[in-house]
């Protein structure tokens, strides 16, 4: 399964809806993840692809992991899964 | 309805191992937090916490007792032995019939849980000590205190996580103001600085890998610490027939519960355990010159206690003075607040205020005085002291000054 795939399983599963209904464009918010649901959803990430996502969850959007929208949770983790290969 | 006065102090912590050290720390606002020292630390992400210095068990307790005491109990019985002696009580005949001990933890003993895990998961071992369950448990600490002091009236311990102390010094209060119980030991231990209590922690995200900046706009987070404070709450004219030096009156308590999530704090449950507390205790706003507020220098925490102690307090917000000691003492979770409670006789009977330090920029969200860096001098007659767990449950004691 490619990374992208894989994020929007993650993504789905943290927002109890099915693959197909999650795509690229969406934020995490309108998908009615919060707090604690992006704190899993980065814990999911990183056991799914053995990396470790700088994230804290005071300042999320400091934390060099822009985790505003699907895009850019695939962009970000295709990112670092090619800087550990 | 009786009056209750404390009568004694107890303490130890990152900044000192008695009330006197801790006290010179705050005033001078020195900073306890340093490289975590443990086992496995090389294996975390977070390696800095408010960690107990220089603590050697074997100087204070004989080879039986350290079989029974976890390293929370450890820490409990030692500020418990420095309140009692304070207090010059002696509980030994019919007075210990009517006094108790009630405590605060979040996690009892998880020193001992994270040892003898490793032992049966990590060695492959198939034995543990045989008193396992007796030092781990989270009453252990008060039932300790009981048996050491002979207090035969009510015991108990309470664990309602960053809040366990204050809702322990709240009930032993009204115990004592009810005439439940002649006097109380209260307060709280925690000792959670260990490899698993810390991985626990790090799960969350909300861990500052450098420093605990309450209410500075570049706040990254909470910094953990251990250690106990413990107080002897006694009827006060108990306390003023025998002729005890009173330390502070303890005037007033209350607690709410946000019922709304599991870890985000709410501006309203907070307000309502504030405003309680003061008319719990028959103060006004303008009666209060000092907050010692819970401060854990989290995004979440900060911003919500700040509005909520606004709201509650109105116009007299604005010559209020709050600050946060956990960024010299660390956040000891279950013990946080009686540590902090310190503070709070501070400011009362010394009149200097302990200060917010490792504060380095304002934050609009967090517009109070939060007395920056440097503590200050200041005649009050009245302060309250936050605590708000995750789970939303909050609780707030007033004091006022003897």
């Amino acid at each position: 399964m490619s990374v992208k795939n894989r994020v929007i399983a993650i993504i789905a599963e943290q927002a109890v809806l099915d693959v197909d209904q999650v795509s690229p464009e969406m934020r995490l918010d309108e998908l009615g993840i919060d707090s604690l649901g992006l704190v899993e959803s980065v814990f999911a990430i990183e056991e799914a692809f053995d990396i470790s996502v700088p994230f804290n969850a005071n300042a999320p959007e400091q934390s060099g992991f822009d985790m505003t929208t699907v895009a850019s949770i695939i962009a970000a983790v295709e990112d670092m899964v090619a800087q550990s290969a | 309805m009786r009056r209750v006065a404390i009568t004694g102090a107890g303490t130890i912590n990152a900044l000192g191992h008695d009330v006197a050290t801790t006290l010179a720390a705050m005033r001078e606002g020195r900073c306890g937090i340093g490289p975590l020292e443990f086992r496995d630390v090389d294996r975390l992400q977070i390696r800095i916490g408010g960690q107990v210095r220089g603590w050697e068990a074997e100087a204070h307790f004989n080879r039986q007792d350290l079989a029974l005491f976890d390293r929370f109990t450890q820490f409990t019985m030692i500020a418990a032995r420095q309140a009692v002696t304070q207090s010059g009580l002696d509980f030994s005949g019919r007075l210990g019939l009517e006094c108790g001990v009630v405590l605060g933890t979040a996690g009892g003993g998880v020193n001992t849980w994270d040892e003898n895990y490793r032992t049966v998961y990590e060695d492959g071992k198939n034995r543990v000590h045989p008193f396992v369950v007796p030092k781990l448990m989270n009453n252990a600490a008060a039932s300790h205190v009981s048996m050491e002091w002979n207090l035969r009236g009510p015991s108990f311990t309470v664990a309602t996580a960053c809040a366990s102390s204050n809702h322990a010094m709240g009930l032993a209060f009204q115990m004592v103001r009810s005439g439940a119980a002649r006097a109380m030991i209260t307060g709280g231990s925690e000792a959670m600085l260990c490899f698993g209590g810390i991985k626990a922690w790090e799960g969350l995200r909300v861990m500052s890998k450098d420093a605990c900046r309450p209410f500075s706009a570049n706040r990254n987070g909470m910094v953990q610490g251990e250690g106990a404070g413990v107080f002897v709450f006694e009827d006060w004219d108990h306390a003023v027939a025998r002729g005890a030096d009173i330390l502070t009156e303890v005037a007033g308590f209350a607690m709410s519960s946000d019922a709304a999530d599991i870890v985000m704090p709410s501006q309203a449950g907070a307000e309502r355990a504030i405003s309680g507390a003061l008319r719990d205790a028959g103060l006004n706003p303008a009666d209060v010159g000092y907050v010692n507020a819970h401060g854990t220098g989290t995004a979440a925490n900060d911003k919500t206690e700040c509005a909520a102690v606004a709201h509650a307090f109105g116009a007299d917000a604005d010559r209020l003075m709050i600050s946060s000691t956990k960024a010299m003492h660390g956040h000891l979770i279950g013990g946080t607040g009686a540590v902090e409670l310190l503070a709070c006789i501070m400011a009362l009977r010394d009149g200097v205020i302990a200060p917010t330090i490792g504060y380095e920029e304002p934050d609009p969200e967090c517009a109070l005085d939060v007395v920056p860096n440097v503590a200050r001098e200041a005649k009050i007659d009245a302060a309250l002291s936050n605590a708000f767990a995750f789970g939303g449950l909050n609780a707030v004691i007033a004091l006022k000054r003897a």
